[in-house]
């Protein structure tokens, strides 16, 4: 036996022809897909810049003299974006937590609270992003209360952060439910309260299971902090409409797409990669 | 001998099927009754009733409190799924009761885990995540996450079922050495050469009610009710006796 793990392992002669067959098969698959791509990507190109109006846009577009020049402005309104997603996430997974609790706690005591707390979900999840921007940035300083900032990043802030916390809420509850109740049923027959329950057992397991779903909304969250533009932050779009605006040369929006994309892609990739592992160790989860 | 659990006549359904049907069961200390019958005959009910995980309907349940959370204290449960907590390791998922239920410091609760770890041959396996044990492993953690809570009873699930027939033997051997040290325990169970070793009393459940009581042998060996017959004939076609 061991002499036969110990001498150095030759594959057979089938292995060996078998081995050519894979290798010449994806060295085959290689060609059609450079191909194909070259292609579809060059048919695209050619039909791009043979169209009429390429030269100008063109010039209106890609005017990288100008684009170098706007981008002192763009990048420091992409630094309000930031901060805002930020800020705005910090808040957004304590209300977002609050609420998932509230909406699958049974105490009867809370029932009006859960009661508030689906109409809460079902209001600012259904309603537009824009909307309730429009409406807390024009409608909260009409009511002239004494105390409440009248500070267009504030307000846009909490009109992003009301909506989000709807929808991270909803994905967090996902999450508490994808729980088998035997797992709740082990931790209750050891004794634990149904409040120790959800905190050192349900919990913990939820919210690993959702954290694809969660960095998906934390993407978007970025991207959406950029309609707080309406309301007249210099964010990042701001910024580059008012330089687009100025000059009627739209580079600006495509400097400002680029810097989106540029935090954007490597995010979804990043996520992407988290919900393979996710799948992958949900396969040897077998037993719970 | 006290009488550690004493059930009166107690009554459960489901919508319009009754599950227990007036039930009365009690269980001196340092005894083990084991449960047998058919897949919904109400073992598992039964046991899931004992430890309030299901509310009763009708019900006479004595000594142990009315208060849900002082009944679990007291109380140990084995499942047949094992319920190992899968984003604990080992060592957590057996302190995580006795830390945060019975008050005990980290030290103290770990101490008493290690020992109980090392008794059954799991020392090694403290610091591992459930999802690197083998089931019998798995059970076996399960089973001493109960223990260390010194439950006043045991109620052990049908904690083999869901397992291959080569790790079945570790994990009863336990439950041997429980008995021998005189744990309280009810058990339901489909191995009934398992059962005729351990078993101060078999009770035999048809439709939510035990039909027949007694000694293992009288019970396993010489049954008088025709359905006990019946159950135990099906059980020795299909090889488990």
């Amino acid at each position: 036996m061991s002499e036969r793990v110990n001498s150095a392992w030759s594959p057979s002669s089938r292995e060996i022809q078998r081995r050519g067959e894979r290798k010449r098969i994806s060295r085959r698959q290689g060609i059609i897909a450079a191909v194909s791509t070259t292609v579809v990507l060059g048919t695209l190109f050619i039909i791009l810049v043979t169209s009429p109006g390429w030269e100008i846009v063109k010039t209106t577009f890609f005017d990288i003299d100008y684009g170098r020049e706007v981008f002192p402005t763009v990048i420091a309104g992409l630094w309000i974006n930031l901060q805002l997603t930020f800020i705005g996430g910090a808040a957004i997974g304590v209300i977002a937590l609050g609420l998932a609790l509230l909406r699958t706690t049974k105490s009867p005591a809370l029932t009006p609270f859960r009661f508030l707390a689906t109409a809460y979900v079902d209001i600012f999840r259904g309603a537009p992003l824009i909307l309730i921007i429009l409406l807390v940035g024009f409608g909260v300083p009409a009511l002239q209360l004494k105390g409440i900032s009248s500070n267009v990043i504030f307000l846009g802030t909490v009109a992003v952060v009301l909506t989000y916390s709807a929808y991270v809420a909803e994905v967090i509850r996902s999450g508490i439910l994808s729980i088998h109740p035997s797992q709740r049923a082990a931790a209750r027959s050891l004794g634990l309260t149904s409040g120790q329950t959800m905190r050192y057992v349900v919990l913990p397991q939820a919210i690993r299971r959702v954290v694809p779903p969660l960095l998906n909304d934390f993407v978007s969250l970025l991207k959406d902090t950029g309609l707080v533009s309406i309301l007249g932050v210099t964010d990042a779009v701001r910024a580059a409409q008012i330089n687009a605006s100025r000059t009627f040369n739209y580079t600006p929006y495509v400097v400002a797409a680029v810097l989106f994309l540029l935090i954007t892609i490597p995010m979804t990739r990043y996520t992407d990669r988290a919900i393979r592992q996710r799948t992958n160790a949900q396969s040897s989860e077998g037993a719970i | 001998m006290a009488n550690v659990l004493e059930l009166s006549k107690i009554r459960k359904s489901f919508g319009t099927e009754l599950v227990l049907n007036d039930l009365s069961l009690s269980v001196p200390e340092h005894t083990a009754t084991v449960l047998i019958g058919a897949s919904g005959s109400g073992k598992s009910t039964l046991l899931r009733c004992i430890n309030l995980l299901e509310s009763i309907d009708g019900e006479e349940i004595s000594d142990p409190l009315i208060n849900v959370d002082e009944v679990r204290r007291k109380l140990g449960m084995v499942f047949q799924s094992f319920n190992l907590f899968p984003h604990k390791t080992v060592l957590e998922n057996i302190t995580l009761a006795p830390i945060k239920v019975q008050g005990k410091n980290k030290d103290e609760a770990t101490t008493t885990a290690l020992a109980l770890l090392k008794r059954f041959d799991l020392a090694d396996k403290a610091d591992q995540y459930p999802d690197r044990l083998s089931g019998g492993q798995q059970q076996r953690v399960a089973i001493i996450r109960s223990l260390a809570l010194n439950p006043r009873l045991l109620l052990l699930d049908e904690i083999t079922s869901a397992l291959d027939p080569v790790l079945v033997n570790e994990v009863l051997s336990i439950v041997r050495d429980l008995k021998s040290d005189g744990m309280t325990m009810v058990l339901a169970t489909h191995e009934m050469g398992f059962a005729t070793q351990v078993a101060d009393e078999v009770c035999f459940l048809e439709s939510g009610n035990i039909l027949e009581r007694g000694s293992a042998e009288d019970v396993l060996h010489a049954p008088k009710n025709p359905k006990t017959q019946e159950f135990l004939k099906r059980v020795h076609q299909a090889g488990r006796l």
